[in-house]
């Protein structure tokens, strides 16, 4: 399975390396990562149809996580990556628009990853 | 007899008259002096009941300008308090994510050491260096999140704190990313539809400088947040298309007189500034903001603190395209 993951942290690279090394070394995942909105849309030209999953910050400088949710959604539907957004921010505004827009699902930090995994797991 | 008699009735009459001009003229000498004397008096009564008054609205004057220069320094006080305010959300965002990283990267390590043990009892060496030199990444990790989290409490605190006034050796390039995601955040907080980019380009050759940390923070901040408010207004405005852009710049230069200086420039791509505002903005209680929502305060205080840093504080606009302002600090 391949992920993108889109934050404007970039330690967050490090750690999902780090908290998914086994899965990584056993090549049941593979992880790139982008940090922001704009390059995960030209990650997603480059890589078309490579990333099945797209784990979104949402509260990022220049285009947020959820104008970048509308746009994936708009623009790959056949099949739509799924997207599923991250945010320190788990308000229901937030949460609504996130949905509305297509989400398909919804985590808020601090991550925890056991719960992230058994969700990558089931999809 | 008769002779001597008119002779003395003469005489009489003329000592008569002598007599009574003397009187009369006494009299009116009298008089005189009387009248001047209480003319003077009223003259000198009315001098103290004027004095009385100056020395009273003296007072008031005084009274007036004490309670103005408290009030002065309470608004001082609220207007760093109300900008705190606008930061609480960002500061809260800025703590959590470092916290989040300090938490996960040690449970990382939890898992990276109970690995180690199982390789240790098969005496895999070369899996257990890997496994170290994680560990000790993951750990300098943990370190540099946790000093991100302390250097933003830090700043949140002297933020609040009344100035010390003492100037201390700042790097102005960590000071100013500080507040540019601080205000991001608190801005965002506050106006949730908000989004701007964010482009900083600083000078990696400035070294630390001695200013009032705080006071400088505090004009790095007001500038920022009047960059957010800018495009934030420009872009509610409905102008398409529209890609709100706020810059931050520092650059080590040399000025026309040959001595080194730091330049500090934020920039946004707003509305500018409008010609018949641009004289005033320095002004104190100067506000383009709907009232109620700015104090006036922050560019005339930003420009003192700039001038009692030896430096200045300079705008660079067009109307309906960017604003720039500029900071020239002495090295």
């Amino acid at each position: 399975m391949k992920v993108l993951v889109v934050d404007d942290e970039r330690d967050v690279q490090i750690l999902f390396e780090q908290r998914f090394r086994k899965e990584i070394r056993n090549n049941e995942m593979v992880f790139a990562f982008a940090f922001s909105g704009e390059e995960a849309l030209e990650y997603l030209n480059l890589h078309q149809h490579e990333a099945v999953l797209i784990l979104s910050d949402i509260n990022m400088p220049g285009m947020s996580g959820l104008e970048l949710l509308d746009r994936i959604k708009n623009k790959y539907k056949t099949p739509p990556p799924k997207v599923m957004m991250i945010t320190a921010y788990g308000d229901k505004e937030n949460f609504d628009t996130a949905m509305r827009l297509g989400a398909d699902d919804f985590l808020t930090k601090p991550v925890e990853f056991p719960v992230l995994k058994e969700k990558l797991k089931a999809i | 007899m008769v002779y001597l008699d008119a002779i003395q009735s003469s005489d009489v009459k003329v000592f008569f008259f002598a007599g009574l001009l003397t009187v009369i003229l006494l009299f009116g000498f009298i008089l005189y002096f009387l009248f001047t004397y209480r003319h003077k008096q009223r003259d000198f009564n009315l001098l103290q009941e004027q004095k009385d008054e100056i020395d009273n609205q003296k007072h008031l004057v005084e009274n007036t300008l004490r309670d103005l220069k408290l009030t002065q320094n309470q608004l001082i006080q609220s207007e760093k308090m109300a900008s705190l305010g606008e930061l609480t959300a960002g500061i809260a965002h800025e703590i959590q994510n470092p916290l989040n990283f300090v938490n996960n990267f040690s449970d990382v390590n939890k898992e990276l050491l109970s690995e180690m043990k199982v390789e240790l009892a098969k005496g895999n060496l070369q899996e257990i260096n890997s496994l170290i030199d994680d560990i000790i990444s993951n750990e300098e990790k943990i370190n540099d999140h946790g000093k991100r989290a302390d250097s933003i409490v830090k700043s949140m605190l002297q933020h609040s704190r009344r100035s010390s006034g003492a100037k201390e050796p700042t790097n102005i390039n960590t000071l100013a990313d500080e507040y540019l995601r601080l205000a991001y955040h608190g801005f965002r907080a506050k106006d949730k539809s908000f989004n701007s980019k964010l482009e900083s380009d600083f000078d990696t050759t400035i070294e630390s400088i001695n200013v009032v940390q705080q006071d400088i923070g505090r004009v790095i901040l007001n500038l920022i947040t009047n960059a957010f408010y800018a495009v934030s207004e420009k872009k509610k405005s409905g102008i398409e298309p529209y890609d709100p852009l706020v810059m931050v710049a520092t650059k080590n230069i040399t000025t026309a007189s040959g001595e080194s200086a730091l330049l500090l420039s934020v920039r946004d791509n707003g509305n500018g500034i409008q010609k018949a505002a641009i004289d005033k903005i320095f002004q104190p209680f100067f506000t383009t903001k709907p009232s109620g929502q700015g104090t006036g305060l922050g560019l005339s205080l930003s420009y003192d603190i700039v001038k009692a840093h030896g430096g200045e504080l300079k705008v660079n606009t067009k109307e309906g395209e960017f604003a720039e302002f500029i900071i020239t600090l002495p090295i």
